[in-house]
Formats: C-alpha cells, sequence, structure tokens
C-alpha cells in the first residue's frame, strides 16, 4: 500500500537522521574527552592546523572584513544622515562588527575555506582506509587526527574575528571620514563611548563557539562519509559529504548566532 | 596436537542489509604459521582480518584474540592487542599528503618515544628491508604499485608486530611484482618469525607459502588443511574450487597436451 510505504520511508529517513545526529554528538564528546586525556599530543600538530585553519585564512578575511566594514559605513552614514546623526557612524560600524557580522562573517569565511578542506581530508582519509590504518596501529584518530584540528580552530576563530573586526572597523573610518566626510572625532568618540567590554565578550563567545561548531560538522561528516545514507563511496561521495557539511555548517551557525544572542543580551 | 591459537573465530555471523555475508564463520590461526584464506571475491574475506582487528562487530559469535574477545574488552585493551598487530591494506592505505619515510616512522613517532635518530636507522632499515632504498622522500602517489605496497609492508612491520595480515597482497600486481612480493614476505618472515594471516585469491601461487589453507565459500569456511591435504581435500567445495584455480584452462585433458 502506498501509504504504508510512506510511512515506512518517513520513519526510515526519521531513524537515519536521529542515528546520525546521535552519532555526531558521540563524536563530538569522544573527541573533547581525547583533548582533555593523557597523553597529550605534539605541538607541532596543532601549529600545523593553527597554520591551515587560521593563518591561510588570514588573507580572505582581510579582505572580507575590508569590504563589510565599507560597505556598513557606506549604508550607514547615508541612514544615519536622515536622521542627522552621522555622529554616531564609529558606533554603528564598531557595534555591528563586533556582535554580529564579526563573529558571523568569519565562521562563513572560516567553513568555506577551512571547513570543507577538513572534511573532504577527513573523508578521503576514510574512504581509503587510512583511518582503519592508523586505529590498526592502535592510533587513536580521534587524538592523532580530530584533537588538533579542534584546539586550532577554537584558537584560530577568535584571533580571526579579531582581525576581521579591525580591518572592518579600519576601512570602515576610511570610507565613512575619508570618502563620505563624517566628522572625525565622532566617528571614535562615539565608538569609545558605546562599546562595552559586554559586547567584545559577546564576539568572543560566539567566535569559540563557532570555531568548535565548523570543525565539528565539518570534521564528524567527514568522518563518518561511510555511513551516508545516499552511499559515500568515491569522489563523488566525499564531495556530496563535502558539500552537506558547508551547507549544514552554514545553517547552524545562523541558527546559533540567534540563540547565542538572545542567551546574551 | 595443535598448539592453543592465537586467533579464533567462533560462528562468527554477519550481515549488510539484506545480505548475509558470513552465516557463521569458524577459524583458527596458531602462532608462528601462516594460514591463508582463499575464495572467489565477494565471500567476505577481507571482512574476516576486519572482524580480526575490530574494525567491524559481528552480529553474533566471537572473536577471541588471545584469548580475549575483541568485542568485549574497553577500548585500551583492545588497543593493547592491535598493538601486536601488522597491517597490509589491500591498496596499501598510505597517507598520501607524507613521504615515505614519514609514513614508515608515523608508529615510531607515534607510539614510541624513540629519538629521531633511532627512528632514522629503524626506518632505513626496514626500508632496506623492502629493496625501497631512495625512496625516502617521494610521496605515495610517486610510486608504483608494488612499491607502494612493499611500503605497507615496512610500515606494518617496523613495530615488529607478532602477528601480520596481509589483505590481498598482490591484487593488481604484474607477475614479477607478485614473486617479488611473495620473496619479500617470505624474507621478512624467515626474519622475524611472524605469524601470517593472508587473505588472497592467486592460488596456487599462494599455497607454497601457506602451512594452512582455508576456503571461504557460501558464507562458511569450509576447511582449514595444510596445503597438501588441501588439494586433495573431499569438500565438493574445496574440491571444485581446487578444480576451477588449478585444473585444465581448456576443456579436456588431451587439448591441453
Amino acid at each position: 500500500m502506498p501509504i504504508l510505504r510512506f510511512f515506512e520511508k518517513f520513519g526510515d529517513i526519521s531513524l537515519y537522521y536521529v542515528n546520525q545526529a546521535g552519532r555526531m554528538g558521540i563524536f563530538l564528546f569522544v573527541v573533547i574527552v581525547n583533548i582533555i586525556k593523557f597523553p597529550y599530543y605534539k605541538i607541532s600538530h596543532i601549529t600545523k592546523q593553527i597554520y591551515i585553519i587560521g593563518a591561510l585564512s588570514i588573507f580572505v578575511i582581510i579582505f572580507t572584513g575590508a569590504f563589510t566594514g565599507m560597505v556598513i559605513s557606506l549604508q550607514g552614514y547615508n541612514t544615519l544622515r536622515k536622521f542627522s546623526s552621522e555622529g554616531l557612524l564609529g558606533s554603528a560600524v564598531a557595534l555591528s562588527l563586533i556582535r554580529e557580522l564579526g563573529p558571523v562573517l568569519t565562521a562563513l569565511m572560516v567553513t568555506g575555506r577551512a571547513g570543507s578542506a577538513i572534511c573532504a581530508e577527513i573523508g578521503i582519509m576514510r574512504n581509503s582506509e587510512q583511518i582503519d590504518a592508523l586505529e590498526c596501529m592502535a592510533i587513536d584518530p580521534h587524538k592523532y587526527i580530530l584533537a588538533p584540528k579542534f584546539i586550532a580552530s577554537v584558537v584560530s576563530m577568535p584571533l580571526l574575528t579579531a582581525i576581521f573586526d579591525v580591518v572592518g572597523i579600519f576601512s570602515g573610518y576610511m570610507i565613512g571620514v575619508g570618502l563620505l566626510g563624517a566628522n572625525e572625532g565622532s566617528f571614535f568618540s562615539s565608538m569609545y563611548k558605546d562599546v562595552e567590554f559586554s559586547d567584545i565578550y559577546m564576539g568572543f563567545v560566539k567566535s569559540v563557539c563557532f570555531g568548535i561548531l565548523v570543525v565539528w560538522i565539518c570534521s564528524a561528516k567527514g568522518y563518518y562519509v561511510h555511513m551516508e545514507r545516499r552511499g559515500g563511496f568515491g569522489a563523488e561521495g566525499v564531495s556530496r559529504v563535502t558539500t552537506s557539511a558547508v551547507v549544514l555548517s552554514s545553517v547552524l551557525i545562523l541558527v546559533s548566532d540567534y540563540f547565542i544572542t538572545s542567551l546574551l543580551l | 596436537m595443535n598448539p592453543e591459537p592465537v586467533i579464533q573465530l567462533i560462528d562468527v555471523q554477519k550481515r549488510f542489509g539484506s545480505q548475509n555475508v558470513l552465516k557463521g564463520v569458524s577459524l583458527s590461526i596458531f602462532e608462528g604459521k601462516t594460514t591463508v584464506v582463499v575464495g572467489a571475491s565477494g565471500q567476505g574475506k577481507s571482512l574476516i582480518i576486519k572482524h580480526i582487528l575490530g574494525l567491524v562487530k559481528p552480529d553474533s559469535g566471537k572473536v577471541l584474540v588471545y584469548g580475549k574477545d575483541v568485542n568485549k574488552i574497553r577500548k585500551k585493551e583492545l588497543k593493547e592487542i592491535r598493538s601486536n598487530f601488522g597491517v597490509l591494506f589491500q591498496n596499501a592505505a598510505l597517507f598520501d599528503s607524507m613521504t615515505v619515510f614519514d609514513n614508515v616512522a608515523l608508529p615510531l613517532r607515534e607510539r614510541t618515544r624513540a629519538k629521531e635518530g633511532e627512528i632514522k636507522t629503524v626506518v632505513n632499515e626496514k626500508l632496506s628491508l623492502m629493496e625501497l632504498e631512495g625512496s625516502n622522500d617521494k610521496y605515495p602517489a610517486q610510486l608504483s604499485g608494488g612499491m607502494r605496497k612493499r611500503v605497507g609492508l615496512a610500515r606494518a612491520l617496523v613495530l615488529n608486530p607478532k602477528v601480520v595480515f596481509f589483505d590481498e597482497p598482490t591484487t593488481g600486481l604484474d607477475v614479477a611484482l607478485s614473486n617479488e612480493m611473495y620473496r619479500v614476505f617470505f624474507r621478512t618472515q624467515t626474519k622475524l618469525s611472524y605469524t601470517a594471516v593472508i587473505v588472497s585469491h592467486d592460488v596456487p601461487k599462494i599455497l607454497k607459502l601457506a602451512d594452512y589453507v582455508a576456503l571461504m565459500h557460501n558464507g562458511v569456511v569450509q576447511d582449514c588443511l595444510s596445503p597438501e591435504d588441501f588439494q586433495t581435500s573431499d569438500n565438493p567445495a574445496i574440491r571444485e574450487f581446487v578444480q576451477k584455480t588449478m585444473g585444465y584452462i581448456y576443456e579436456s585433458e588431451q587439448v591441453e597436451g
């Protein structure tokens, strides 16, 4: 009967996603335990990952940060001028970058640049039995491959966010003050007056959470590529799972952004 | 009388979806001996190795390694058991972003406190045993199939394991390279006296190296015999396998000449 087949299919898909959520939750737990547990990893593994996830993302972060600051300044100046409040441009640019756009856009850029690479790398390692080989050599892949990536992501994300914020504010200043003629003193004084420690704290908390989220989703998706419902085999399987990791990470960044904001406000 | 087996599979069953791959596999592996598991493709030969390594859990049955059930022990104990193993995977499973030297050095760097100087000595010794001198700085993608397998074997042997598993060691190699692989196996086993479990369909050549031969057919191990007994066995499945793999190529003996 078609109706029964529909429920069977629906149940099958639901079970798959419940399983996947559970699997990814356990995965996160095991990695965190491995991060804390002795023996600790070699510092060179972590610095290598900080270089890959963090240092190699700096250029794209500076570039996007600059243009984000510029467009906020442009939009903000024209909107504030309607209310004769151009003097608030500095605080508008700084607050929107520090509280929202900095952490969110940095996380999205890192997802696109480093998250996809993490997922593809681990997926290929899984498909070519490299992860099995590690296990057979009694080397825990959670400790050897995943823990350094998690630590690197949590360390890199706030630093990249800070770079994004600074570059964004500076480029906002260049456009607002240099190009559009806003008052330089008001730009800095409004920023100094309105930006509080709680704003910096919110941006920092968000960037740390996004750092965990990106590396968790991307590495778990790659790690379990062989358990994908539509088959995670070969190059096509890895490409499919990488796409879904990037989409899921991006969506979860935006969703969790709302909840973190509502908790911290 | 045979000594206690180091590895024992007892009535192991495994199903993937609707496909019942292992229907009650029982097999014993003895210390210092070479056990070869033969059978047609898709019979679940490699799956037996994955069960012994604890990479796949059986639906029912037991996998005992040194008397411990690998599916009922703690992760730490499983890690200890695995530290006695060396595995040569079907596709060698080398880390493609590492050089040959780093691939072979990895178990030493991660599992021992050996200094870089000692690591260099051991790795170079293992690579020369495989006749791979001068390949230290090459990446797996720059190697031929036979060289990749030999690097995989060097990595498997670098910690002097007690048991070494070979998953289709000669698949994808030409006759000369297959023979070279067998020579490397014979040389290393004589030197290091490890227990070997070989999954292969390279019959009859592989029988020369075996102490015991087991045939996987219809999801079960038909029998585990010495190579001589295997070739003269009355078991219909074994007889059919022997005839198919070692019999005449032409339809009658006369044509074969």
